[in-house]
C-alpha cells in the first residue's frame, strides 16, 4: 500500500527472520555470542513406512536443569515435523515464524503446503543467511516427514550446513548415538527393512545412553512419528526407564 | 461540483468524491458502494447452537470458468471465516488486510485473534476509505464468523464501515428475503450440521433463476465439530446440503401447483 489511510495498531509485525538493523546504525545491538537456555540432542531415523524423531523436554541453563517440560518438537503440518537443539529462544522464535507460514498456507487453500524438503530448504537459507551476518540462530534443526510418498530426513545447523540422511542426530547424540542408529539400519539392510517397533526401540535405547552419559540430557521426551500414508503425530511426554544401580559401585557413593 | 449529465438525478452534483457531503448529509459514494453490494449474489451467515455457517450465492457469469476458482468464502487465520458480497477484488483486499491483522495479533499476543477485535479492525479499515477523496469506498460487504470459547459469533461489516454483531444476517441482492427466512429458523436449537443445510436452502430459495442462471454454492462451517476451525464445506457434506436445498425448492414449487 502506498499511502496509509489506515494504520494498524502498533504491533511487532510478522518479524521476518532476516529483519534486523545494521551494526553501523545501531551499535548497541549485539550479535549472538553464546546460547543461553539450551536443548540437548535430537535423534531421528527412517523406517520402512515413515520416519520417527525424538527429543527430550529439558531446557538447560548452563549446567542447571532449569526447565524440565519444554517441547522441542514442532508439528508443521500432516506431512512435516521439525525439532531443534541449541538455544531455545532462537528455536521458539523460528518455530513461530514457521508456524505463521504454515497458517498462511493453510488459509490460502491452494493445496500447497510446506513439504519437509521445502521446509528444510527454507531453514537452510535462513540459517546460512544469519551465519553470513555473524549473528546466527544457535540451533541445529532436524526436519522429518513424507516427501513425494517417501520418508524424508534432513539436518541444518547454525552454520547453514545441510544434508539429508537415513538417520540423524544433533549434539552429543551425533557422538554417542549415530553409530548405534547406523548399526540398526545396517542390521536391517537399510531403512526399508526396519520396522516401526525396531526403530522406536533403537531410538529409545539411544535416549537411554544419552541420559546415562550426557550431563545435559533428560529422561522425559517427545516422540514424533510421520508415517508415509498417515498424518504426523507428536506424542509425549514419555518417560525413560533407567537403571542407576551401578552407582553403588562408585567409591564414596552413599545412598 | 459539476452536474453529471448521464447519471440519474439522485446524487447529482454531490457524488464525485466520497469526501463530499450532500446538502441532506449523505455520502453518495458510500451509498453507491452499497448498491454494488446489493447487485451482487446474496451472502448469508447463521449462528447455530454449536457453530456458525456462512453461505454465498456465488453467481457465475460464464460456463467456461473452472468450478470453485473464485470462491467468495475466505479463511482469515484458522479460526475465522469471511463471506463477501459485492465486488470480489475489493473483498479480496479486505481479506488480505484481515489476514494481516490476524497474523500480527497472533504473533504479538501468542493467541488467535478474537473475532470482536478483528471485526473492529475491518470496520476501521473500511471506514478509513470513506474519508478521503483520493480513494473510493470498498464495494463489498463482509460477514465474519468464528466459534470462540463455545460461543458462535457473527459480525457483518458494510461499505460505510458500520458493523454489528448478529445472530443471523444476509447481504446482497436477496438480503430481505434471506433475512426473513433466517428469522423463521429456531437458531438456539439448530445444530451447525443442520445449519449448513438450512443455509443452502435459503440461498437456493432466494436465487433468481431468471436473472442469474448459473451459480455456485459456497458453504463454510466453524463449529464445535470442527474444533473451532473454519472449514470450507466440500464433498459429501456439500452435496447433502445442496440436494436438501434443491429438494426443498422442488417441494415448494410443487406446492404452487394447484
Amino acid at each position: 500500500m502506498s499511502a496509509s489511510f489506515y494504520t494498524k495498531p502498533a504491533n511487532n509485525g510478522n518479524a521476518g527472520v532476516a529483519m534486523e538493523t545494521s551494526w553501523d546504525s545501531n551499535p548497541g545491538r549485539q550479535r549472538t555470542l553464546q546460547p543461553i537456555t539450551t536443548g540437548a540432542s535430537v535423534l531421528a531415523i527412517k523406517y520402512n513406512a515413515g520416519v520417527i524423531m525424538v527429543a527430550d523436554t529439558l531446557g538447560s541453563y548452563g549446567s542447571l536443569a532449569k526447565f524440565r517440560s519444554i517441547p522441542r518438537v514442532l508439528r508443521v503440518n500432516d506431512a512435516t515435523v521439525a525439532a531443534a537443539s541449541g538455544d531455545l529462544a532462537d528455536m521458539q522464535f523460528l518455530n513461530t515464524v514457521v508456524e505463521n507460514h504454515a497458517i498462511d498456507e493453510e488459509i490460502h487453500e491452494h493445496g500447497i503446503a510446506y513439504s519437509p524438503a521445502s521446509l528444510h530448504s527454507w531453514l537452510t537459507r535462513v540459517m546460512y543467511n544469519r551465519r553470513s551476518r555473524i549473528n546466527p540462530l544457535w540451533n541445529t534443526y532436524i526436519v522429518a516427514g513424507t516427501e513425494a510418498g517417501q520418508p524424508f530426513l534432513g539436518y541444518v545447523n547454525m552454520l547453514g550446513v545441510a544434508f539429508k540422511e537415513d538417520c540423524l542426530a544433533t549434539g552429543f547424540g551425533s557422538h554417542l548415538c549415530l553409530g548405534l542408529l547406523r548399526e540398526a539400519l545396517d542390521a536391517a539392510g537399510g531403512y526399508a527393512g526396519l520396522t516401526e517397533e525396531t526403530a522406536t526401540s533403537a531410538l529409545e535405547a539411544c535416549l537411554r545412553v544419552l541420559y546415562y552419559r550426557d550431563c545435559r540430557a533428560y529422561n522425559q521426551y517427545q516422540l514424533a512419528n510421520v508415517p508415509v500414508a498417515k498424518p504426523a503425530q507428536v506424542s509425549g511426554p514419555h518417560f525413560l526407564q533407567s537403571d542407576w544401580s551401578v552407582a553403588k559401585l562408585v567409591k564414596h557413593y552413599t545412598e | 461540483a459539476r452536474p453529471h449529465p448521464t447519471m440519474s438525478s439522485i446524487g447529482t452534483g454531490y457524488d464525485l468524491d466520497v469526501s463530499e457531503y450532500s446538502p441532506e448529509g449523505k455520502l453518495f459514494q458510500v451509498e453507491y458502494a452499497h448498491k454494488a453490494v446489493e447487485s451482487s449474489g446474496t451472502a448469508v451467515g447463521i449462528c447455530c447452537r454449536d457453530g456458525v455457517v456462512l453461505a454465498v450465492e456465488n453467481i457465475v457469469t460464464s460456463k467456461l470458468y473452472e468450478t470453485n476458482c473464485n470462491r467468495r468464502v475466505f479463511h482469515i487465520d484458522r479460526h475465522i471465516g469471511m463471506a463477501a458480497s459485492g465486488l470480489l477484488p475489493d473483498a479480496r483486499a479486505v481479506a488480505r488486510h484481515a489476514r494481516e491483522e490476524a497474523a500480527d495479533y497472533r504473533q504479538s499476543h501468542g493467541e488467535p485473534m478474537p473475532l470482536s477485535e478483528l471485526a473492529s479492525r475491518v470496520s476501521n479499515l473500511m471506514h478509513a476509505y470513506t474519508m478521503y477523496s483520493a480513494v473510493r469506498p470498498f464495494g463489498c460487504g463482509v460477514l465474519l464468523a468464528a466459534f470462540e470459547n463455545g460461543r458462535p459469533q457473527l459480525y457483518g461489516v458494510e461499505p460505510s464501515g458500520v458493523y454489528y454483531s448478529y445472530h443471523g444476517y444476509a447481504i446482497g441482492k436477496a438480503k430481505q428475503n434471506a433475512r426473513t427466512e433466517i428469522e423463521k429458523l429456531k437458531l438456539a436449537e439448530l445444530s451447525a450440521a443442520n445449519g449448513v443445510k438450512e443455509a443452502a436452502k435459503i440461498i437456493y430459495s432466494c436465487h433468481d433463476e431468471v436473472k442469474d442462471k448459473y451459480f455456485e454454492l459456497d458453504l463454510s462451517l466453524t463449529s464445535a465439530e470442527t474444533a473451532g476451525r473454519h472449514v470450507i464445506v466440500t464433498g459429501e457434506q456439500w452435496t447433502e446440503a445442496s440436494n436438501y436445498a434443491k429438494a426443498a425448492l422442488e417441494e415448494h414449487d410443487s406446492d404452487d401447483d394447484v
